[in-house]
């Protein structure tokens, strides 16, 4: 038997010289259906709405149909318009009702405003080309050809995450990629990932935003300002002028892929790119303001955020919207987890009030699409909730990014007073605040975009943001960072070589500890962004990864290679338990200057650990000397069979700061000089 | 958009002149899908091809399954630079055979397999 015709391929209304039918609620956006394309769109407060169609891209309006009164089902307009070309059409909506904004009402039917679900957006094809081109909703098609290839599905315990810009990564003329600052760019930049030993990219927003949106001539460089949750970033496509950005993305992730590489998403459901009151009308706002955002009584923005507006994320529609595109990203473009952006926000009710159950939480974290993937919260938000170590995370399905790992790590490695106790737990995953979730909940870092960079961090007493234009108020005060003795560049070698040993310790600090940790981009090569740690507007150099830091840094480079393989050496490191202490065979034990006599006291500036393997061979000695003079300690003796293998010494030049195991010939010491604000790491093998 | 179909020994080449998007694509594929049998040698000539869209992208892929589900082979010739790019960059590319010349196509398509 063929293939029966179906009996909705016809039309049963006729309008402006379109053949239309009611349409289907589910799902919202515009699907591809035989012979047509089904709109729909919801709103609890709209009066009427209208389809506008533009059949020739970026030219005026063909048609607008107003939705019939009986196409609506409940609260949503749909309607199926037969003979366009999916590939082609642009499309938009004009939604009628009160103009009322203290009851929190903004429609404005003169605009024409853009899907929130819609597959691609069309008008900023160019990253940053100035244009009054109008955003434009597109169908998307989900017809790649990913020929087998699938996520890794890499245990989180085994990561390495490398979180990234996608255009900041390779706009520099030095980058030397075909594609500058695109996702093809980035695609050639993967040699560079696999080198350096990292198994998954995090990559900061990638959905559809308006880089012009700003209310002066500076730019939403970074991105945070959502406007469209299920369309790819077309300006982040070299093929973003052909509308082909769907394709260019899935061959980057498809590649990551197929190269052992993971992709986790920052996304942004906190807050979108229409601002407050004072900001642009592009979608939500006009839509549905009410049911959108989260609104004070008298209907003015609540700001969880601190970018003017709050998505309202714990409505039904806008949980609906969240599910969805969160299932659409893996389903359709294999993405392997998602960070969240200001998480805690995720857990406020429509009121704003914190809730002990969130649904949309609950509903992600029991999802079955959502299953394999990785789910990361950052932990707070812009409005006083930090909940590090207390996100909901049902039953360890949420994973965190561990704020206090950064500033304890910081603190610590600058020499502090009271830290090592502290800095103890961050090594072992931080058995204290995740006492039920293991090491696996705990995103370790001490950079991350919001920030310093590594080289600045050891540069820069204070941040120097002026270059924002907010008359450096913008970016965090607390950075916990030290410049080493003179801020900004300094050609003293004394200072240079400090820096230089700050950046090893902070490396080798991260990479030894249990939990998952986290690179920023360019650490491995000493980018500085001169001191700005909030460049969020800048499209240029300060933003950029400079690529002859390859060259220029190549000893930092080789250092921070060796330290992931190091990783991938030592199972002991990776493990997905907090270790344990006590007992005849703990997984780890504190030492001093002396073994087995750790200094707690506040004063002190020297920490030991040793991981233990239960094999002896793998194991792994670690003494960190964070105080200004050098200590020798006294080494715990190396497991049954084995002798230690020196391989870092932060205090040496390079290539000493780093000797491959394979080369590092047995200690035959007891003990071991550690130079001032310098780590010495020893592995263990077989004798 | 012109389509030139004509047969060179065991190959057929067809030459493709003008743009390939969305308003010719039909018809190139309707030509096309006619030329699709057992075995089909497929060479497709696209030095006079200014312009593809996805459309056209689209129609080359599914050419492509559809050649190889009939054992046959597949290649184009004379990309230009800007249609290779978009190909490369998008993932197309790894499905085709693709060479700079007529010649040099018809040469693996005529070598023994």
């Amino acid at each position: 038997m063929g293939d029966l015709e179906r009996i909705d391929l016809h039309p049963t209304h006729h309008i402006a010289g379109y053949d239309l039918r009611p349409g289907r609620p589910l799902p919202y956006g515009a699907t591809r259906v035989p012979g047509g394309i089904n709109f729909s769109v919801a709103s609890m407060y709209a009066t009427a709405c209208t389809l506008v169609l533009y059949e020739r891209p970026g030219g005026p309006a063909t048609v607008e149909i107003p939705f019939p009164p009986d196409f609506k089902v409940g609260k949503v307009f749909a309607m199926v318009v037969f003979g366009l070309d999916a590939e082609t059409v642009e499309y938009g909506y004009r939604v009628d009702g009160p103009w009322d904004p203290d009851a929190g009402h903004r429609f404005d039917p003169s605009i024409v405003l853009l899907d929130p679900f819609a597959r691609a957006i069309s008008g900023r094809p160019v990253y940053g080309v100035r244009t009054d081109a109008p955003l434009r909703s597109r169908i998307g098609f989900d017809d790649f050809d990913w020929e087998g290839v699938r996520p890794p599905g890499i245990p989180m315990q085994e990561l390495v995450v490398y979180e990234m810009h996608v255009r900041s990564f390779t706009r520099h003329p030095a980058s030397g990629v075909r594609h500058p600052g695109t996702f093809g760019g980035l695609r050639e930049k993967i040699p560079h990932l696999l080198e350096l030993g990292v198994n998954c990219v995090e990559l900061m927003p990638i959905f559809e935003f308006d880089e012009l949106a700003m209310a002066d001539d500076r730019l939403d460089y970074w991105g945070y300002g959502t406007v469209g949750y299920f369309a790819p970033k077309a300006g982040y496509a070299v093929t973003g002028p052909l509308g082909m950005q769907i394709d260019e993305f899935k061959n980057l992730v498809k590649t990551l892929h197929a190269n052992g590489i993971e992709v986790v998403l920052d996304v942004v459901f906190n807050h979108t790119g229409e601002g407050d009151e004072r900001g642009p009308t592009v979608s939500f706002r006009g839509i549905d303001n009410k049911s959108w955002y989260m609104l004070a009584p008298d209907g003015s923005y609540r700001n969880f955020s601190g970018t003017g507006n709050t998505l309202n994320c714990n409505h039904p529609l806008v949980r609906s919207m969240v599910l969805e595109c969160l299932h659409a990203w893996v389903s359709e473009y294999h993405i392997d987890g998602f960070r969240f952006d200001l998480a805690s926000i995720l857990g406020r009710d429509t009121e704003g009030h914190v809730l002990d159950n969130p649904p949309l939480l609950e509903t992600l974290a029991h999802d079955p699409v959502l299953a394999n993937v990785k789910l990361i919260a950052e932990a707070w938000d812009a409005g006083g909730l930090y909940q590090v170590g207390n996100f909901p995370h049902y039953d360890g399905r949420f994973a965190e990014w561990n704020g206090c790992y950064r500033d304890a790590a910081r603190r610590f490695l600058r020499g502090d007073d009271g830290q090592v106790k502290t800095v103890a737990e961050c090594v072992m995953g931080s058995p204290e605040l995740y006492p039920w979730r293991g090491p696996m909940a705990s995103v370790n870092f001490i950079t991350c975009h919001d920030g310093f960079t590594l080289a600045d961090l050891w540069s820069y007493d204070r941040k120097h943001n002026d270059a924002n234009g907010e008359d450096n108020r913008d970016g965090a005060d607390h950075n916990d960072s030290w410049n080493c003795g003179v801020e900004g560049p300094t050609e003293n070698p004394a200072i240079r070589a400090t820096r230089g040993r700050m950046a090893r310790n902070s490396l080798a600090l991260l990479l030894l500890s249990r939990g998952v940790p986290m690179l920023l981009m360019g650490d491995e090569m000493g980018r500085s962004q001169q001191g700005n740690n909030n460049p969020y507007c800048h499209d240029g150099p300060v933003g950029w990864v400079d690529w002859r830091l390859c060259d220029t840094n190549a000893d930092l480079l080789r250092f921070a290679r060796q330290l992931v393989a190091l990783r991938r050496a030592c199972p002991v490191l990776r493990a997905p338990e907090h270790p344990t202490q006590t007992g005849d065979d703990p997984d780890i034990v504190f030492h001093g200057v002396q073994p087995d006599q750790p200094e707690w006291a506040e004063w002190a500036r020297t920490l030991a650990f040793e991981w233990r393997a239960a094999e002896g061979e793998g194991g792994v000695y670690a003494a960190f000397n964070m105080h200004w003079q050098g200590h020798v300690f006294t080494l715990p003796p190396p497991p049954a069979h084995c002798q230690w293998h020196q391989v870092v010494d932060t205090h040496a030049l390079s290539p000493g700061d780093f000797t491959p195991l394979e080369e590092a010939p047995p200690l035959r010491r007891s003990s071991a000089l550690v130079g001032p604000r310098s780590c010495l790491v020893l592995v263990a093998r077989r004798a | 958009m012109k389509v030139h179909i004509e047969k060179r020994g065991e190959v057929t080449v067809v030459g493709l002149t003008g743009e390939l998007d969305t308003t010719t694509v039909p018809e190139v594929q309707a030509r096309l899908n006619g030329e699709v049998s057992d075995g089909v040698k497929l060479l497709l000539d696209m030095r006079k091809v200014r312009y593809m869209s996805s459309a056209g992208l689209r129609l080359l892929l599914s050419l492509y399954r559809k050649v190889q589900a009939r054992g046959g082979d597949l290649v184009l010739v004379g990309l230009s630079d800007p249609i290779r790019d978009t190909m490369e960059v998008t993932g197309f590319l790894t499905f085709f055979q693709a060479y700079e010349g007529l010649e040099d196509g018809m040469r693996v398509l005529e070598a023994p397999r």
